[in-house]
């Protein structure tokens, strides 16, 4: 198990430095750099600068450097000391930008990865078990609809009915009296009231499709021999279930943490930024229209950290509930 | 003194309402279970034998329904009807291993691959004995040990996939019989194993059996097993008990023509095809059409980075040599993983192998092309000439494809044939195997096992093959079936001057189809000979071995419980 751990982090080793590489690419794509844009925003305001600035200005930033000796002092930064750069748009290190937003980000995928798990695994039980019923073809409406609605119309429901109805104050995870105050059991309770909105609208989507996956796994392993086994031992039928076919069918749930980050900074960007969220999502946004390279790049590579971490913490969490991962 | 009779079913009638009709899956089925006796219930797939089996612990898949009849019980308290118990019930559960316990097919799926074989019979003991855990796992290392597994204290702690498929079955076993129950129902026990491994399971459930006096209910559609095992038979079709007797009677004196059928489907396989001709090229003028020469292939070599296994991995193959001469039918049998089939793709090159040359010769006066050297496009002209047909008729037929398409696919990718040729071909090729054309627009769920075992064939015979590999071909069918898809292929092979590599573990397959036989143990071609000769003298030890675990389809001539046993042959 602990050889297995170590190989699986081993192998991280090449895949995060091929992940910084195809990050700092991408953001090099684009034509142009940030002066380009930011000389373009001038230019509409009716600024000009003169060509001397201009080449100064590029040569400070370091972005008449070629490309591959401006990936290395960003990542050897990175490696020594922790600097991932300054933001040009910010004016201020990437490093003091990122952690608040990652921190908020990984909040909220928490939260609401245990929401989906919550509702999904005894709705995808029952649903499986009770297989064409009345109640599995109510929850599968439901499903269908929670799949369709776009995030962001069910974000501005949401924010219009607690508005309307319990009249909080919406948007963002704090109300504005608490973003600058430190951290006491008042700012907690309000941290919850603000939460749950972004957590149920992410949840939503999640939740209706491991509702549907756990029920088509777990309705082919219901008609597996081990199960019949287990009902001629005698085993009460809640517990046949519980204990067999629900177990191998939980595989899924636990992978879903691996793709339950990526999910939250591509797919619901535009939730994030209707609701106001200070997630990575709308500054990632941002730093890409603005082409703010090393804030872009530094998110895209921590973000992939992430991901990967997650993969890591799903797979060690199937060796331990798999034997047969396990022995492989 | 005890009554005699344990179990009666009277009536028993089970219907599944589906969605268009109602099915009538058992009808009317009455049988008694002595105790220390067996009854064999013996039919064909489909036949409604399983599903009264699991009726008499009223496990009965939806959405199945129990519609009529009695399932009367000896117990203390005089008889009680198992059928009026309601579901779920104290009663139910108590009576589901407590009084009749359930082995059955699948030794690879029917225990939890999640949980250590100590933890599930542990269980099992736990829901009716008051006993404590530490009671319970003495319990389990002493039936371990009833069942002949090899140090049961370690064995207990492993996992179900770290078992042969022998060795779960007997774990199986082991688990049926905790609460010592005074019924066991077999329901084909032994169809997944191979013979040597079967005579001795059998063996052990006998023993088993005589010890405790239960009474068993024996499952199979093998004559073979009902003849070495059984006292009394039922014979079952179509949800119907057709015909009733003590084993001697119903092998000798049959009366139903259906009972006739079966036997007659077994004894035919008891010799060689009457309609075989014998091969004119097995002098030693003509050049074979396939050499393999020192064949190896060595699974997990320790070339990877992480690996623990140092050392010289799995061999699974050990420098085999064999020909197949042009017209040949040449039989390759052994146990699972003897290798037999790793050798098979090997001749593809599904398998690259380790070492070792195949060469294969077409034509007689040009030279033999070397096949472990082809390239891609050389590869995918060889692949024309040589196919496959598969074991499972189910898995291989992709289920989202027409007939048509299924056959059409190798013209199609060929490359020499479009639209109306490959329909006409598929057509022509349908009829060849025994099938209307007009089903070339529907899709494999509509055919049955046989039905689609055909349509593989004429898959295989798309590109007018000279060479096919069949890998255990007829195993997933019946037998009288299988007769009917063996005869074809020998039809077809007249037809068409066909070589077969004919690779299976069923003795009797391979005497009635083959010419020559090589038999295979641990990855070594042990043995290699005139198959008649095989598989009445064989001259190697395991080969003794194998043949004398091979069931016979006569009462009064057991010749299983006579084999050899590894240690003695």
């Amino acid at each position: 198990m602990l050889a297995y751990v170590a190989k699986r982090v081993l192998y991280m080793i090449p895949t995060l430095f091929g992940m910084s590489l195809i990050a700092f690419m991408i953001i090099q794509l684009p034509p142009g750099d940030y002066l380009t844009s930011l000389l373009s925003t001038m230019a509409d305001g009716g600024q000009n600068l003169d060509e001397a600035t201009i080449a100064r200005l590029r040569a400070q930033y370091g972005l008449d450097q070629p490309v591959y000796v401006q990936y290395f002092v960003w990542i050897s930064g990175i490696l020594t000391r922790g600097d991932f750069g300054y933001s040009f748009e910010w004016n201020q290190p990437v490093s003091t930008l990122i952690w608040d937003r990652m921190g908020s980000t990984l909040l909220i995928s928490l939260a609401s990865l245990l929401l989906v798990w919550a509702i999904s695994l005894p709705i995808g039980i029952y649903s499986a078990v009770k297989r064409h019923s009345f109640g599995d073809h109510a929850f599968t409406l439901l499903g269908f609809i929670g799949l369709a609605v776009p995030n962001f119309i069910m974000a501005l429901t949401l924010m219009y009915a607690s508005y309307r109805f319990l009249g909080q104050s919406v948007g963002g995870i704090f109300s504005p009296d608490f973003v600058d105050a430190p951290w006491s059991l008042a700012k907690l309770t309000d941290l919850l009231s603000h939460m749950w909105i972004p957590v149920i609208v992410i949840a939503m989507s999640g939740t209706a499709a491991m509702i549907r996956i756990l029920r088509a796994n777990l309705s082919d392993e219901l008609s597996k021999p081990y199960v019949i086994t287990a009902r001629a031992k005698g085993l009460p039928e809640r517990k046949v279930i519980l204990k067999y076919p629900v177990r191998i069918a939980l595989n899924p749930f636990v992978s879903s943490i691996g793709w339950v980050l990526p999910d939250l900074v591509s797919g619901v960007t535009i939730t994030a930024i209707v609701l106001n969220l200070p997630t990575a999502g709308p500054l990632l946004l941002r730093a890409l229209v603005g082409q703010d390279m090393y804030l872009a790049g530094s998110f895209i590579l921590l973000m992939g950290v992430l991901t990967l971490v997650g993969m890591l913490i799903s797979d060690i969490l199937l060796a331990v509930l798999d034997p047969r991962i396990r022995f492989n | 003194m005890k009554p005699e009779t344990l179990l009666s079913v009277r009536n028993l009638s089970i219907d599944f309402r589906l969605r268009t009709h109602v099915l009538h899956a058992v009808r009317d089925v009455s049988f008694d279970l002595n105790r220390g006796k067996t009854l064999a219930l013996v039919g064909e797939s489909g036949s409604g034998k399983s599903v009264t089996a699991r009726a008499l612990m009223r496990i009965i898949d939806k959405p199945g329904r129990m519609t009529d009849g009695q399932i009367l019980l000896d117990g203390p308290n005089g008889q009680v009807d198992v059928a009026t118990f309601a579901e779920g019930s104290r009663e139910v559960l108590a009576m589901r291993g407590g009084r009749i316990g359930l082995i059955f097919q699948e030794p690879m799926s029917s225990l939890s691959p999640v949980h250590t074989i100590e933890s599930q019979i542990v269980e099992a003991v736990r829901l009716h004995r008051r006993v404590s855990k530490k009671e319970a796992r003495a319990r389990c290392i002493e039936l371990l040990r009833q069942v002949e597994i090899p140090e049961p204290e370690l064995m207990a702690r492993r996992y179900p996939f770290e078992f042969s498929g022998g060795m779960r079955q007997r774990a199986m076993i082991a688990m049926a019989l905790a609460c010592d129950p005074e019924v066991l129902i077999a329901d084909e026990p032994t169809t997944a194993l191979d013979v040597t491994t079967q005579a001795e399971i059998l063996d052990l459930i006998k023993r088993l059996q005589d010890e405790r006096g239960m009474a068993m209910l024996l499952i199979t559609h093998d004559m073979g097993i009902v003849a070495e095992v059984a006292d009394e038979v039922a014979v079952m079709r179509f949800g119907k008990i057709v015909e009733r007797g003590p084993v001697d009677d119903i092998f000798h004196a049959s009366q139903h023509p259906y009972t006739r059928q079966l036997l007659d489907a077994t004894v035919k396989l008891e010799g060689a095809a009457a309609v075989r001709a014998l091969p004119t090229s097995l002098s030693p003028s003509v050049e074979p059409l396939l050499s393999l020469r020192n064949l190896t292939k060595i699974y997990g070599a320790p070339s990877r980075l992480f690996s623990r296994t140092s050392g010289r991995g799995l061999v699974a193959v050990d420098d085999a040599s064999l020909d197949l001469y042009p017209g040949e039918n040449l039989g390759i049998v052994g146990e699972s993983g003897s290798g037999k089939t790793t050798l098979g793709r090997m001749i593809l090159r599904i398998v690259e192998p380790t070492s070792g040359t195949i060469a294969y010769h077409p034509q007689t006066d040009a030279d033999p092309i070397d096949v472990t050297a082809l390239g891609k496009t050389d590869l995918r002209r060889y692949h024309q000439d040589v196919r496959l047909i598969f074991q499972d008729p189910f898995a291989s037929l992709n289920p989202r494809m027409t007939v048509k398409q299924i056959i059409g696919d190798p013209l199609v990718i060929s490359g020499n044939m479009s639209g109306k040729a490959v329909e006409a071909r598929v057509a022509e090729l349908l009829s060849k195997v025994g099938l209307d054309p007009l089903v070339m627009e529907r899709y494999p769920h509509a055919f049955s096992g046989g039905q689609r075992q055909r349509i593989g064939i004429a898959r295989a015979l798309a590109l007018n093959p000279k060479v096919i590999v069949a890998d255990e071909a007829t195993s997933a069918l019946d037998v009288s079936i299988r007769s009917q898809i063996l005869d074809l292929l020998i039809d077809i092979q007249k037809q068409l001057q066909l070589s077969f590599i004919f690779i299976s573990h069923d003795i009797s397959v391979v005497r009635y189809f083959c010419d020559r036989v090589a038999v295979m143990h641990r990855g070594k071609i042990v043995e290699v000979g005139d198959a008649a000769i095989i598989c009445t003298r064989p001259s190697q030890p395991y080969t003794k071995r194998l043949i004398s675990s091979v069931p016979n389809p006569d009462p009064r001539n057991k010749r299983m419980l006579h084999r050899l046993r590894a240690d003695q042959a």
